[in-house]
């Protein structure tokens, strides 16, 4: 069955809301011209007419004028979750908006701060917090319904050897997770680590390998009914070009792990989890992928590699377009070099696979769909929004 | 001047489509007129439940060939801006005879599924937001208004009792029952501050009238009356950051001195009433009180048919229901009747002067339309 999920048809304009929202930023369309800034989203300037218009960041300061409390609505979602806060905010860039309202906010009349969020549909809306932060906002059941906070949910870290995954297992752990299941190739082998993991209560590990499907399989038998967050930190990383390997096995094998590691996953776990997409309060909310910013443009030096993380984030297009209709929010992370065993002889500066386990908690905590932690990944990101064949250009010299 | 008011009874759900209504309508123009269908050579249709046809689909559908046709799905306002435009074709002699009929059908689904495709900003701005269409927009204006101007529950309570009053003499009324204020104050929450008798009762049903010239009214023997001013206002003070006055602002010293009258002289209104606030805020902007005086003329008055400043002599929606577009015509078919003295419900006594307020398409955050018209009886 299908759960019933909030109205997420929008025209194309009001898209930008949802792009920025998927970023965790908070955009509304400028006019180039005159400087108007615009909400509901349209396709010229409501003043001057222009036609030139740029998704900008916002403050989101305002003043919220009216709010009701919705008790009646002819929407299965919001029926099964009356009743709702809704606000009606003057923004101090200019135009009114109406809002959901967090629970927090004192009555109107009222300083307030609005954001964007992508609801449980994935599109993006707007809500007004307090305008100082006050202890536990993301506890309100309104936010934590179009986020994934990591506290008091069930999470798989597929792959535990690596120290990016050891790291966010005790991120996870220190952001309040019920559970961690840790999952291992090789049942025998005490590997680095572990039994550091192991003295962390949370934790269970969980024998999983990636290239295995039946071990997948049946993985997801024993325990995919309870995950509610899935984190794949497996990965092959290869520092190979083309000229610099003889045969295809080393490009085989990140395939293997990278892609159809991938694959592999959402074809066990991706149904389980869609079964359990709006089971209330303690639904599975979130899958999310460890890919590369070199997924985004070929990197020579780690060709095979980059080709391996490119076709994860087609697949994972793929999987966040067959996961939206349950509810459950792909999300996508695009690290540049990370300070780990295979990545030495890249120059710094490299994320620290702490930093990195800190912003999948945030991505999480935010509900936001991309994340590009680190310097050189926002640079790459600057870069590739810029001009994809400049940095092309770039990158093969 | 406007002749042949003319009402298709009023029923909560329907299986007909909108063409059906106009059909209806367009037989009691005929046989109410004594005209022949060919004699209509002007139509004017305002629906919002024709998809996918729009008043040209209606020519065929209805067997009428017009050499002027309009299509004003404009809701609340439709009525007077058809009126408006229906006059000035036949003034020019574009046509002789022309049929303004507002229909609207009814089915179970279609208010929801009409809630979601109503315009594109109530698609991406408002119906994620909780879906909770209209009534969490006037949510929104009411507790406003409340906060602003010191209006208690109480005192919208009073109008929608009086008008649930005015109803129980009009026997298309949806409502047959009287409404009491312990009722409505303690009726079921809706969209905090508005509970359940604030919101009209979305129906289905039509409301016409026939525009032709003195001479030709007076051919027929057919009683009519005299439009003596209009206005139509849309998207007036786009700048406010939340409705608190429509255009009519902007119209009403024209509206009264083309009329060449005063507020006083107005013997009963007929407000557009979709939510109470709306009706006190359509009574500021018409003069009828000052900004922010609406509380205080509301405990001044009774605006039952026989009391003191009649409203919405015939229930108005709060007690007939909301036919869709059909309501932009019901206080301009009610003030024709009044004025030519043959209300369906109770006459309000030697009425010679009523105004008809339009006003609706909440496309986002308000009204965008505003519209208003002085009718005075044929010697008045």
């Amino acid at each position: 069955m299908i759960p019933p999920l909030p109205p997420g048809a929008r025209s194309r304009a009001a898209l930008g809301l949802t792009a920025a929202a998927a970023l965790g930023r908070f955009e509304l369309q400028v006019c180039a011209d005159c400087g108007s800034v615009q909400y509901p989203p349209r396709e010229s300037c409501h003043r001057c007419l222009s036609a030139v218009l740029h998704w900008r960041e916002q403050a989101g300061t305002g003043e919220l004028i009216a709010e009701t409390t919705v008790h009646h609505s002819n929407d299965l979602y919001f029926r099964a979750r009356l009743p709702w806060r809704l606000g009606l905010v003057r923004l101090d860039a200019g135009p009114t908006a109406v809002v959901h309202l967090h629970q927090r906010c004192a009555p109107a009349p009222r300083r307030v701060r609005v954001g964007s969020r992508l609801d449980k549909s994935g599109q993006g809306v707007l809500v007004a917090f307090p305008i100082d932060e006050v202890p536990n906002m993301a506890d309100d059941p309104r936010l934590r319904e179009m986020t994934c906070d990591p506290k008091f949910r069930k999470v798989l870290v597929t792959d535990g050897r690596t120290i990016v995954g050891q790291a966010m297992v005790r991120a996870l752990a220190a952001a309040g997770a019920d559970r961690v299941w840790v999952g291992h190739a090789e049942p025998r082998d005490r590997f680095a680590g572990l039994a550091d993991l192991e003295a962390v209560p949370q934790v269970a590990p969980l024998l999983l390998d990636l290239t295995d499907s039946k071990s997948v399989k049946q993985a997801a038998a024993e325990m995919g009914g309870g995950v509610d967050i899935l984190i794949n930190t497996a990965e092959i990383h290869g520092a190979h070009g083309i000229g610099s390997c003889i045969g295809v096995d080393a490009a085989r094998s990140e395939m293997d792990i990278n892609y159809f590691g991938l694959l592999r996953l959402a074809q066990e776990f991706g149904p389980v989890m869609r079964s359990r997409g709006a089971d209330g309060g303690s639904s599975a909310t979130a899958w999310v992928n460890l890919l590369s910013v070199y997924a985004l443009s070929n990197f020579p030096p780690h060709g095979t590699f980059c080709a391996s993380k490119a076709a994860a984030l087609s697949l994972s297009q793929c999987l966040r377009a067959e996961m939206r209709p349950a509810g459950i929010r792909v999300i996508n992370v695009f690290p540049g070099p990370i300070d780990d065993e295979r990545s030495q002889m890249l120059p710094p500066p490299r994320l620290a696979p702490e930093a990195l386990a800190k912003s999948v908690v945030n991505a999480l905590k935010e509900g936001v769909e991309d994340v590009y932690p680190g310097d050189v990944a926002q640079e790459w990101l600057i870069r590739w929004r810029e001009n994809p064949k400049v940095l092309e250009r770039e990158l093969s010299v | 001047m406007l002749v042949t008011p003319v009402t298709v009874p009023y029923v909560r759900y329907s299986v007909r489509s909108a063409h059906w209504f106009i059909a209806q309508a367009l037989s009691r123009l005929i046989k109410d007129s004594g005209l022949d269908k060919a004699d209509i050579d002007g139509l004017s249709v305002g629906s919002f439940t024709l998809a996918p046809d729009t008043a040209i689909g209606v020519t065929q559908h209805l067997g009428v060939s017009v050499r002027w046709l309009d299509y004003v799905p404009l809701g609340g306002a439709s009525g007077i801006v058809a009126m408006r435009r229906a006059l000035r074709a036949v003034q020019s002699g574009d046509a002789e005879v022309v049929a303004c009929i507002g229909a609207d059908t009814n089915h179970v689904d279609s208010f929801r599924q009409s809630l979601s495709s109503f315009s594109v900003f109530a698609r991406d701005a408002v119906f994620p937001y909780a879906a909770g269409g209209p009534n969490a927009s006037f949510a929104f204006l009411t507790s406003h208004y409340m906060r602003s101007y010191g209006a208690t529950r109480a005192d919208f309570g009073k109008i929608c009792v009086a008008q649930r009053d005015n109803a129980l003499g009009n026997p298309h009324a949806l409502f047959k029952s009287k409404l009491t204020l312990e009722e409505y104050l303690n009726a079921r929450l809706i969209a905090d501050p508005i509970r359940l008798f604030d919101c009209v009762m979305p129906c289905a049903g039509a409301e016409g009238f026939l525009v032709m010239r003195r001479q030709r009214a007076e051919a027929l023997a057919l009683p009519y009356v005299r439009v003596r001013s209009a206005c139509e206002r849309h998207n007036a003070f786009p700048e406010d950051p939340i409705q608190t006055r429509g255009g009519w602002v902007l119209d009403r010293d024209h509206l009264y001195g083309a009329a060449g009258v005063d507020p006083g002289d107005i013997d009963f209104v007929q407000t557009y009433d979709d939510y109470p606030v709306m009706s006190v805020m359509q009574l500021e902007d018409l003069g009828f009180c000052g900004k922010g005086e609406g509380p205080e003329f509301i405990r001044r008055h009774t605006f039952t048919t026989q009391g003191t400043f009649p409203i919405n002599t015939s229930g108005g929606q709060l007690g007939a229901g909301q036919a869709g577009c059909a309501a932009g015509f019901l206080g301009l078919v009610e003030c024709i009747r009044q004025l030519t003295g043959r209300t369906l419900a109770r006459p309000v006594s030697n009425a010679r002067l009523g105004l008809a307020v339009g006003y609706g398409m909440i496309t986002y955050d308000r009204g965008l339309c505003s519209g208003a018209a002085i009718l005075g009886r044929a010697d008045a």
